[in-house]
């Protein structure tokens, strides 16, 4: 890719095969190792009120990486990471990697029955997570059929003690003070599993896209080839490190040996514009929720001059909220993208375009091709609407333990034994091939850029008692983009809306959480008895 | 009512949708101890200039005036005497 030719112009010690031996393929790991090897001084990460540099996180992933190994973790074991975005989760992502393990994010914010459904479904051998959730979030029950976990690594200790005794739990200062920083023997080839990133599905359990390390590779070396990031950029980051947009920044950031500052989340603008300008931030991703917030600010008291570019993702922005995002940070450039999951980044506008084709979301990302089908499968051409189909050695390797889904969605391609990968989302091209968003093939909601499955929802409400009946909708929202309306049938008048919002409230992440709850005596259904919602919309 | 109740009370209902009412201490962080989210700040922004009506300054919007019960209750308090509870650093 360019901008590696073009840093090893300058400089022969920025060849990124530095820290491999020699016909090793580039692993994620090596992203922080190269960097520790070649920039071993400079600041890597702001996160959680530390400063660590590439070498100090390097010695902490390695010791953290040789308990790994002692306590059993082998070359595709999964690792589930379940803790607040802190020093120890950016840690815990290369400990694993180096162990030659998959690891697992799962957002703090998740509960208790859907932790315990992502541990169960992909077979955790340990779980890297704080007291607080060993004691109140984790499954209590111990060791029947099924259950893979042996051990847990604890970040802190404030109530972390167990009713599982069979599991192993060491403190993660423990760790840091009584294993070597010597690097693991390495194990995996870059076919290898990296990670599983859990994205909810229209069944409503939510599914694993499993994600090798020659995809998120290849992937991060495009991105960061049309953003042209390098070791300059410091990126600041409010994003999950659960979602591929959140977790790229931390790959991107290490990748090209620039300094990543991590916040858990955009609460409290004020504190993030501060933040922005005390670190002399040149990179911002966003999501349309943050930019809509930050339209509104008046930013006349910060210095935000460093700042180099924004990107967009999850939700395209209104034409309007662009023109004004441009008028508020004119020395930045603004990237609109797209994605899924599932082949990570899709899309990107290159910002030239932005005045003539304000509201497309661009084209294929460097190095992959997209196009448009009907649904009998045939190419189409300008202004017509059809399925985008893409093409790319950044298509992820499928849904984990779900053939059928992954069958769905990722289908031979031109090229045998080559998979390519069906969005589910509609779209337009215009004239030149640039991409308009339609919408989405399936029932799936967008809150803010999250997806949410209403099957999801509706299976939480069914989990009431009383509930006879129930179906989610989106609605439309003038902050969010969708909100939640849930239309329910109860057996008696005792079930409030209170009543629901707690349970589901106990049940659902935030996001989640219907904005409107309707009671009806029955709902209309076809004759084969499938409940029509087109009405409640 | 107390004005400190009165934010327990639109917490408990509108928000965490407790039938037990706030089970919190007035110092429990709303959004480090998981109570809201970012969505949840902007509704908690919305409610207090409804309700008392006061302009809200989304630059106000911070840690030190909006992340417990009684923080939140004092910078109102300042608020409405008028004071400047800019808290920026």
């Amino acid at each position: 890719m360019g901008w590696i030719q073009g840093a090893a112009d300058e400089d022969d010690a920025a060849d990124s095969s530095v820290g491999r031996p020699n016909g090793e393929v580039m692993l994620i790991q090596d992203f922080l190792e190269t960097s520790a090897e070649r920039l071993p001084d400079k600041l890597a990460l702001v996160c959680g009120g530390q400063r660590l540099t590439y070498a100090e996180i390097e010695l902490q992933a390695n010791r953290l990486a040789n308990a790994l190994v002692e306590l059993g973790v082998k070359r595709g074991d999964r690792v589930v990471i379940y803790q607040n975005v802190s020093v120890e989760t950016v840690v815990g992502i290369f400990a694993i990697l180096k162990t030659g393990a998959v690891f697992v994010i799962v957002n703090r914010t998740t509960k208790r029955e859907k932790l315990n459904h992502i541990i169960g479904n992909c077979g955790a051998v340990g779980l890297l997570t704080d007291g607080e959730a060993v004691a109140h979030v984790l499954a209590p029950t111990d060791g029947g059929e099924g259950d893979t976990l042996k051990f847990l690594v604890v970040s802190s200790e404030r109530g972390s003690k167990t009713s599982r005794p069979s599991l192993r739990l060491l403190a993660y200062d423990a760790i840091q003070e009584a294993f070597p920083a010597s690097r693991p023997t390495r194990v995996a080839i870059d076919l290898d599993l990296a990670c599983l990133i859990y994205t909810s599905g229209s069944t409503g359990d939510p599914k694993g896209v499993m994600c090798d390390h020659s995809n998120v590779v290849f992937v991060t070396d495009s991105v960061i080839e049309y953003l042209q990031n390098n070791e300059d950029d410091v990126v600041l980051s409010v994003l999950p490190l659960s979602y591929s947009y959140g977790l790229y920044q931390l790959f991107m950031v290490f990748r090209f040996g620039g300094s990543l500052a991590l916040e858990s989340s955009f609460a409290y603008p004020a504190s993030i514009l501060q933040r922005m300008q005390e670190e002399r931030v040149t990179g911002f991703p966003g999501v349309p929720t943050i930019f809509s917030v930050l339209l509104h600010i008046d930013l006349g008291g910060f210095d935000l001059s460093s700042l180099r570019y924004i990107t967009n993702a999850a939700a395209a922005l209104p034409p309007s909220h662009i023109q004004e995002l441009r008028r508020k940070f004119p020395q930045a450039t603004l990237y609109s993208m797209y994605g899924l999951t599932e082949t990570k980044r899709t899309l990107y506008l290159p910002p030239e375009q932005l005045d003539s084709r304000p509201g497309s979301v661009g084209i294929a990302i460097p190095g992959t091709e997209v196009w448009l089908e009907d649904e009998q499968g045939f190419r189409l051409g300008p202004n017509q609407i059809g399925e985008l189909v893409v093409r790319g050695r950044h298509v992820m390797r499928g849904y984990w333990g779900d053939p059928e889904a992954t069958a769905a969605r990722f289908r031979p391609g031109p090229m045998p034994g080559e998979r390519v990968c069906y969005s589910g989302d509609l779209f337009r091209m215009d004239e030149e091939g640039y991409m308009y968003f339609v919408g989405r093939r399936d029932d799936i909601i967008k809150i803010g850029g999250e997806k949410v499955s209403p099957k999801e929802v509706e299976n939480v409400l069914y989990g009431l008692a009383g509930v006879v009946e129930a179906a989610v909708v989106g609605v439309p929202d003038p902050i969010l983009g969708q909100a939640i309306k849930a239309v329910v049938v109860v057996q008696n008048p005792e079930i409030s809306k209170t009543r629901i919002l707690a349970h589901c409230r106990a049940h659902l992440e935030d996001f989640m959480i219907p904005k409107y709850v309707e009671f009806r005596d029955q709902l209309p259904k076809t004759s084969s008895g499938k409940i029509i919602k087109r009405e409640f919309a | 009512m107390e004005l400190e109740s009165q934010l327990q009370q639109y917490l408990a209902e509108n928000i965490l949708f407790s039938e037990n009412g706030f089970e919190y201490s007035n110092d429990t962080s709303l959004v480090h101890d998981g109570l809201i989210d970012s969505t949840g700040v902007l509704e908690l922004m919305l409610y207090v200039e409804s309700t008392f009506g006061i302009k809200v300054d989304p630059l106000e919007v911070t840690p030190e005036n909006f992340d417990s019960v009684n923080k939140l209750a004092s910078y109102i308090r300042r608020k409405k005497g008028g004071l400047d509870s800019r808290s920026r650093r």
